[in-house]
C-alpha cells in the first residue's frame, strides 16, 4: 500500500488538522506516514500546503507528478499545486461551481453547520465516498474522534458525515 | 500512555520526547520558526518525567544557552533550542563553550530552515559548528532525530562537550509514526565544583583548551557510532557513489525508488557532518572516481572531503540556493547518473500571500502611522508584523531588535545634513522589545535619536503560536512569575515620552503619534515611545469577551478599491463585476477598525445576535 497526498489551502482553513486525521487513520490502519506541514508566517492567511505520504517512505515531501490525490479547500491553489498531481491523479475541491475534479461546496455545507473552517471534515467525507483514499469511512471517523476537541467531535463527525453523504 | 504505543508525532515533538527520554532535566528556548514546538511539547509532556524539570522560555537565545550551560556544569544534562538565526543571537557562548567545554550532557538544538520558509537567512549551523568547532548531528526523519538524542548525549558526556542536533524544517514540521519510550528518573544531585582555570579561562588557558578540543575532534570523528552509513550497491556503477545528510537523503532513497534504481550504487548517509570520519574521507578518495554530494545547505560535507571527483555545491552541479526539494535532488541526480531529464514544468502561479489576520490590531496601528506621517521612514522588525510591509508601513525588517538601532541610524545621517528630518517610526513587538530591543532603546536615548518606537504589544509572541511574554507574569509550564511591566522598563531607559494607546481608535492613536512627533521635534527631543496596545485576536481570552459582530457593505459602495489596497484585510475582497466591495461573513470578526478606511463611509458594523 503506498498513497502520496497533498492537502492545499490557505493559513485558517484547517489544512492541518485535516491532514492529521488521515495520517492518524494510517497510523491506527498500521500502516507507516509521513506528513509534511506549512507553519510560520504563511500560516497567516497565505497558501499552504501540506503533503501525507502513506507506506514506506523515506521523505515527506512529494514530488512533481507525484500526488495520487489532492484535496484543495481553496480553489484558486488549483493553479498552484496541480503539477504536483499525477495526470490520471484524484482531485477533491471546496467549489460551488462546475469545473474540473470531483468537487462539493463544503464551505456552503460548513457554514450551515455553523462553522466555515468544518469545511475541511466536509471535503475529507466527500473524497472518501468517492474512495479516493488508501481509508474508508471508519478509519476517518475513529480518527476525528481521536483528534477533535472533545466538545467538538459531534460537530466534527457531522461535517464529514455531509460531505460522505454528498 | 503504554511505553511502546506508536504515535503520530511532528518532529519537534519528536525531538522533545527524544530530550526527556534521555533524562534532560534543564531546557531553555526562544520561541522561532522552525523550532518552536520542541520547547512546547514538552511542556505538554512534562507529567511524563520521572523527576523535576526547569522549563523556560527565556528572553532570547543567548540567554538560553547560558542557562542550559549553567545546568551542565552542575552534572545534569541540559538542552537549549533555537532557530538558525537564534544561533546568531547566542554565537559568542557558543563559541567559547566549545573550548570550555560542558559537565553534565549537553545538546543545542538549532533548528535550520533551507528554503527559507520563515526565516531571514537560510544558513547552515553545520557551517556554523564547523566554525565554532562543535560536533553536529544531521538527522533525516523526525524518528532518526530523536533516536539521536540518546547517543548525543552520551557523546557529550564521553568528551565533555556541547553537541548540536540540527533538524531542518522538513524534520521538524514532519509528521511521522514514532514509538514512545521510557523516561528515566536520573537521580542527579546538581553538584558544581569550581575550576577557575576552566570556566573563568583568561587568554593564558585557552591555547591549551583548544589544543585539548582538537585532540576531542579527532576522536570523536573517529566514534564507531557515528560513522557515515553505507548501502551498498549491486556493482553496476563502479566508482561512482551518493553521499547525503539531513532530509535530503530521505528525498534521495524515495526517488532512487520510484526510479527503480534503489541498491544499484553505493550510497552514503553523514550522521555526523563535522567532525567528518577521517576513514571515510580516505575511503572515498580510494574507492571513488565520482561521488554526488547532496547536503543542505552549504557544502559542509563537500569541502572537508575535498574529493578530486565529487560533484556537488562547489561546482554548482547542485543548487547553491534554495531548499533541496524532491524535484531538484531528482534534476541533479539525473545530470549525474545520466537519466532521463525530468519533466519539465511550468512556473506555478503565486499562492495567496500571507496578511495580517481580520482584526488584527497590528494591522489599524500600521494604517494610523501610514495616514499619520505619509513621508515616514518605517523600520520594523520580525514577527507577524513584518507582514505590515503589504500596507507599505514596514521599510525594512533585519534581525531581532534591530529596527530600533536601526531607526536612530537613519536619524543620525538625516541630522548630519542639518534641516528638516523626516519622522521615523520604529514597530517592534512585545516579545521582540525584550529580546533585543531593550539595549537599542537605551543606545537611542543616549545618542539623543530623535525618532518614535512604537511597540504593537498584543501581550503573546503571536508568530510562533502564542508562547508567553515577560509582562504577563507566567513562566513556560504556566506557573504564575512576576510580570515584567514594560512602561518602568521604558522610563528607565530614560525615556521622557510614553503613552499607552489602543489601536482600534485610531483617532485616539493619531493623536499620540502627533503629540509624539512634537516631542522628538521639541528643543530637547528624544526618543518618544508609544505602546500600541490590544490582544492577539488569536489569544483565547480575547476571543472569549469579544462581541460577536461583522461588518456589511452598504449601498453607498462606489467600489473604489480603497479598503482593499490599503486597509488589505483578509475578509474584504472586491467584487469587480458588481462593482463594489464584499465582506467574508466567515472571516471577518467585527472589529470595525475598516470603518474609517472607506471614503464615502460605505462599511457599517452590526452586532450578530
Ligand atoms: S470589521 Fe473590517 S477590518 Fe475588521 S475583520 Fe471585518 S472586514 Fe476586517
Ligand atoms: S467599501 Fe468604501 S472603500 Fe471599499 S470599495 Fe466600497 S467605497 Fe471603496
Amino acid at each position: 500500500m503506498k498513497q502520496q497526498i497533498i492537502v492545499s489551502g490557505i493559513g485558517g482553513q484547517g489544512a492541518l488538522f485535516l491532514t492529521r486525521v488521515i495520517a492518524q487513520a494510517a497510523v491506527d490502519l498500521d500502516i507507516p506516514v509521513m506528513t509534511s506541514e506549512t507553519h510560520g508566517m504563511a500560516q497567516r492567511g497565505g497558501t499552504v500546503i501540506s503533503t501525507i505520504k502513506v507506506g514506506p517512505f523515506a521523505s515527506p515531501l512529494i514530488r512533481t507528478g507525484q500526488a495520487d490525490v489532492a484535496l484543495l479547500l481553496w480553489e484558486d491553489n488549483l493553479g498552484v499545486h496541480r503539477p504536483l498531481v499525477k495526470d490520471d491523479g484524484t482531485l477533491v475541491i471546496n467549489a460551488e461551481g462546475a469545473g474540473p475534479g470531483l468537487r462539493i461546496d463544503a464551505s456552503g455545507i460548513a457554514r450551515k453547520l455553523g462553522n466555515a473552517v468544518l469545511s475541511n471534515l466536509v471535503l475529507l467525507g466527500c473524497a472518501v465516498r468517492h474512495q479516493a483514499l488508501f481509508c474508508d469511512q471508519q478509519a476517518c471517523a475513529a480518527a476525528i474522534r481521536k483528534l477533535a476537541p472533545a466538545r467538538f467531535v459531534e460537530q466534527n463527525l457531522q461535517a464529514f458525515y455531509e460531505g460522505l453523504n454528498g | 500512555m503504554s511505553d511502546t504505543a506508536i504515535h503520530l508525532v511532528m518532529g519537534n515533538e519528536a525531538i522533545g520526547d527524544g530530550l526527556l527520554e534521555a533524562g534532560c532535566q534543564v531546557v531553555a528556548a526562544y520561541p522561532g520558526t522552525p523550532s518552536t514546538e520542541i520547547m512546547q511539547s514538552i511542556i505538554t509532556a512534562k507529567e511524563r518525567a520521572g523527576g523535576p524539570l526547569h522549563l523556560e522560555w527565556s528572553v532570547n537565545e543567548k540567554i538560553a544557552f547560558e542557562v542550559a550551560l549553567a545546568a551542565s556544569y552542575t552534572g545534569k544534562r541540559s538542552a537549549a533550542i533555537m532557530k538558525q538565526v537564534g544561533l546568531n543571537v547566542a554565537a559568542d557562548p557558543f563559541m567559547r563553550t566549545a573550548y570550555l567545554g560542558t559537565v553534565g550532557g549537553m545538546v543545542t538544538v538549532v533548528a535550520d530552515d533551507p528554503g527559507p520558509h520563515s526565516s531571514q537567512t537560510e544558513q547552515d549551523t553545520r557551517l556554523f559548528c564547523l566554525q565554532g568547532r562543535v560536533p553536529v548531528l544531521d538527522p533525516s526523519s523526525p524518528a532518526e532525530a530523536k533516536a539521536m538524542i540518546g547517543p548525543a548525549y552520551a557523546l557529550s558526556e564521553k568528551y565533555r562537550r556541547n553537541i548540536v542536533l540540527r533538524p531542518t524544517t522538513r524534520i521538524s514540521h514532519s509528521r511521522q509514526n514514532v514509538a514512545l519510550g521510557a523516561v528515566p528518573v536520573m537521580n542527579r544531585p546538581s553538584s558544581f565544583t569550581p575550576d577557575p582555570g576552566r570556566w573563568c579561562a583568561t587568554p593564558a588557558f585557552l591555547p591549551g583548551l583548544h589544543g585539548a578540543l582538537n585532540k576531542d575532534l579527532e576522536a570523536i570523528s573517529r566514534e564507531p557510532e557515528w560513522q557515515p552509513r553505507l548501502t551498498p550497491g549491486d556493482g553496476s556503477r563502479p566508482g561512482t557513489a551518493l553521499v547525503a545528510s539531513g532530509i535530503v537523503y530521505a528525498h534521495l532513497v524515495d526517488l532512487l525508488d520510484e526510479l527503480g534504481l534503489a541498491g544499484t550504487i553505493d550510497l552514503y548517509q553523514v550522521l555526523m557532518p563535522y567532525p567528518l570520519s577521517p576513514t571515510f574521507i580516505e575511503r572515498l578518495r580510494a574507492d571513488y572516481q565520482r561521488l554526488l554530494i547532496l547536503e543542505e545547505t552549504y557544502p559542509v560535507i563537500e569541502l572537508q572531503l575535498a574529493h578530486p571527483g565529487a560533484v556537488g555545491k562547489q561546482g554548482g552541479a547542485v543548487p547553491r540556493v534554495g531548499e533541496l526539494t524532491p524535484d531538484a535532488v531528482h534534476a541533479v541526480l539525473a545530470d549525474f547518473l545520466h537519466l532521463a531529464k525530468p519533466r519539465q514544468t511550468g512556473p506555478a502561479q503565486r499562492g495567496q500571500r500571507p496578511s495580517l489576520c481580520p482584526g488584527c490590531p497590528h494591522r489599524a496601528a500600521f494604517y494610523t502611522i501610514k495616514q499619520t506621517f505619509p513621508d515616514g521612514i518605517y523600520p520594523s522588525d520580525i514577527g507577524c508584523y513584518t507582514l505590515g510591509m503589504n500596507l507599505g508601513a514596514v521599510h525594512t525588517v533585519h534581525c531581532m531588535g534591530a529596527c530600533i538601532s536601526q531607526g536612530a541610524g537613519f536619524y543620525q545621517a538625516y541630522r548630519l545634513d542639518g534641516g528638516d528630518f523626516p519622522t521615523v517610526v520604529v514597530t517592534i513587538g512585545d516579545s521582540t522589545f525584550f529580546h533585543a530591543g531593550i539595549p537599542a532603546l537605551i543606545n537611542a536615548v543616549l545618542q539623543r535619536a530623535r525618532i518614535i518606537v512604537v511597540i504593537l504589544d498584543n501581550a503573546t509572541t503571536a508568530m510562533t503560536g502564542g508562547q508567553p511574554v515577560p509582562h504577563l507574569g507566567v513562566t513556560a509550564g504556566g506557573q504564575p512569575t512576576t510580570a515584567i511591566a514594560i512602561e518602568p522598563l521604558v522610563r528607565a531607559a530614560g525615556v521622557e515620552f510614553l503613552e499607552v494607546c489602543d489601536p482600534y481608535d485610531s483617532r485616539a492613536l493619531t493623536r499620540v503619534l502627533k503629540q509624539a512627533d512634537a516631542h522628538i521635534r521639541s528643543d530637547d527631543g528624544s526618543v518618544a515611545v508609544v505602546i500600541s496596545r490590544h490582544p492577539c485576536v488569536m489569544d483565547p481570552a480575547a476571543k472569549k469577551i469579544r462581541s460577536p459582530a461583522t461588518a456589511i457593505i452598504t449601498d453607498e459602495c462606489i467600489g473604489c478599491g480603497t479598503c482593499v489596497s490599503e486597509y488589505e484585510c483578509p475578509a474584504l475582497s472586491l467584487n469587480e463585476e458588481e462593482g463594489r466591495a464584499v465582506i467574508d461573513g466567515d472571516r471577518c470578526i467585527g472589529c470595525g477598525t475598516c470603518v474609517d478606511v472607506c471614503p464615502v463611509q460605505a462599511i457599517e458594523v452590526k452586532e450578530l445576535s
